[in-house]
């Protein structure tokens, strides 16, 4: 019950659904169909996992007074506050999802300029990151180094103060070498995918079974 | 008033995460707690809106859909993994979404992956009026990808002509598409910076149009 059934429904599943796509009969479509309308929803709930783990690590962090723990209620309060906005508070009192409610202010005046701060953050690591990989201590690093440079400077304006030829360099390495290194990566990609799904589905990977209750 | 005090609140949040580039302080560590949890809170509400209230409560409750029980009760298993004793029934709900996920990933995969790949890599070398740098770059994408799978071929050692030169070649391309992907990265990242200095000094300060 703790592992076989699970890893039954696994091969059942998985062998189920490969089937339904080779043999499009009425009776997979339905099959097929009704694994979209379930498999959302069974995977909405995991969500619960989340936001339990979360709410779990902060408030033992407030419990027992952990460094920082004062922290833990700025993750705790939004956690809780944008739910209780959006689906419990009426609108009239800045509730619900729309424009001028509480939800959509922490969203678009909090979380959008944060998160595309810290990604505009990764610009000044990158640049220190380039500086150190970039030294052309061999032949492959000036290979990296230089199409690097002639793709960053095909991409803007000042690289055509250059000639043409930089642009269309660019782009050239853009769609030819760059497109095949990507390729081969990509199909080493698909190759490992398609052997973890064979060993998932036939119980060779069991890793995600976890330790729970043995 | 709703705008202005949503820019100077975006703004403030702004400048709170550049101060990590002095170092680590409480305004950039509150800026960042904050984030986690909005996003947690934005998820659930999604989620509610866009599944559990269309796709279960409302077919279950308005339309009888009784069947909709079933994907229910198993989600809510997930609970479980809170309770030791009984946490193995946690696994239901993960090999179900697991198992139909893998059957469901298995051909695309294969299709998207593999197939189409392998068909964009077969391609004439040259066909007529095609100019110079188009024929060197077919070529250089068809023995590129070749080469740069032999470097990634573990099985066999690389040496000789084939295996040792190919490998060599690999490494290179592979370079090559590494220096293009970090100069299109840098790229990104600088344009981002950009937009966020226009939203400071024009829609904050309105230094800048």
């Amino acid at each position: 019950m703790k592992r076989t059934v699970p890893l039954m429904i696994v091969m059942v599943g998985g062998i189920l659904m490969i089937i339904q796509y080779f043999i499009p009969h009425q009776y997979s479509l339905i099959v097929f169909d009704n694994y979209l309308e379930w498999a959302p929803i069974v995977g909405a709930f995991a969500l619960i996992l989340g936001v339990g783990s979360l709410t779990r690590l902060h408030s033992h962090k407030i419990r027992r007074r952990a460094k920082n723990w004062q922290y833990s209620w700025a993750v705790l309060i939004p956690l809780f506050g944008m739910p209780f906005f959006a689906l419990i508070m009426p609108e009239s009192l800045g509730g619900g999802t729309d424009v001028h409610g509480v939800h959509d202010f922490l969203f678009m005046h909090v979380q959008v300029p944060i998160q595309a701060t810290m990604f505009s953050l990764l610009a000044f690591y990158i640049a220190s990151a380039a500086f150190r990989a970039f030294r052309a201590k061999s032949a492959l690093a000036t290979v990296l180094l230089l199409a690097a440079v002639v793709v960053m400077l095909g991409q803007v304006p000042i690289g055509a103060i250059f000639g043409r030829w930089l642009p269309e360099t660019g782009l050239w390495i853009l769609r030819y070498p760059n497109l095949a290194a990507k390729r081969a990566i990509m199909l080493g990609v698909g190759f490992g995918m398609l052997a973890t799904n064979l060993k998932i589905i036939f119980g060779v990977e069991r890793n995600w079974l976890g330790g729970a209750g043995k | 008033m709703y705008d202005t005090i949503g820019i100077w609140v975006g703004a403030l949040f702004t400048l709170a995460i550049y101060s990590f580039l002095y170092k680590e302080n409480p305004v950039y560590r509150l800026a960042e707690h904050l984030v986690v949890g909005i996003s947690m809170g934005y998820i659930i509400v999604l989620i509610y809106n866009t599944v559990i209230l269309p796709k279960l409560l409302e077919p279950i409750f308005g339309g009888n859909h009784w069947l909709l029980i079933i994907p229910g009760l198993l989600g809510l298993l997930y609970i479980t993994r809170f309770i030791p004793s009984i946490a193995w029934l946690s696994r239901y709900p993960i090999a179900f979404v697991m198992g139909t996920g893998m059957g469901i990933g298995f051909p695309l995969t294969m299709k998207a992956y593999v197939l189409r790949q392998l068909e964009a890599a077969v391609i004439p070398l040259y066909s007529s009026g095609m100019p110079w740098h188009e024929v060197l770059g077919n070529i250089v994408m068809i023995f590129g990808t070749l080469a740069a799978l032999i470097y990634f071929f573990f099985s066999k050692p690389h040496k000789g002509l084939f295996f040792g030169t190919g490998s060599k070649i690999g490494i290179w391309v592979i370079m090559l598409g590494f220096g293009a992907t970090f100069g299109f990265t840098v790229m990104g990242r600088i344009s981002l910076l950009i937009g966020r200095i226009q939203y400071l000094m024009g829609d904050w300060l309105h230094i800048i149009e």
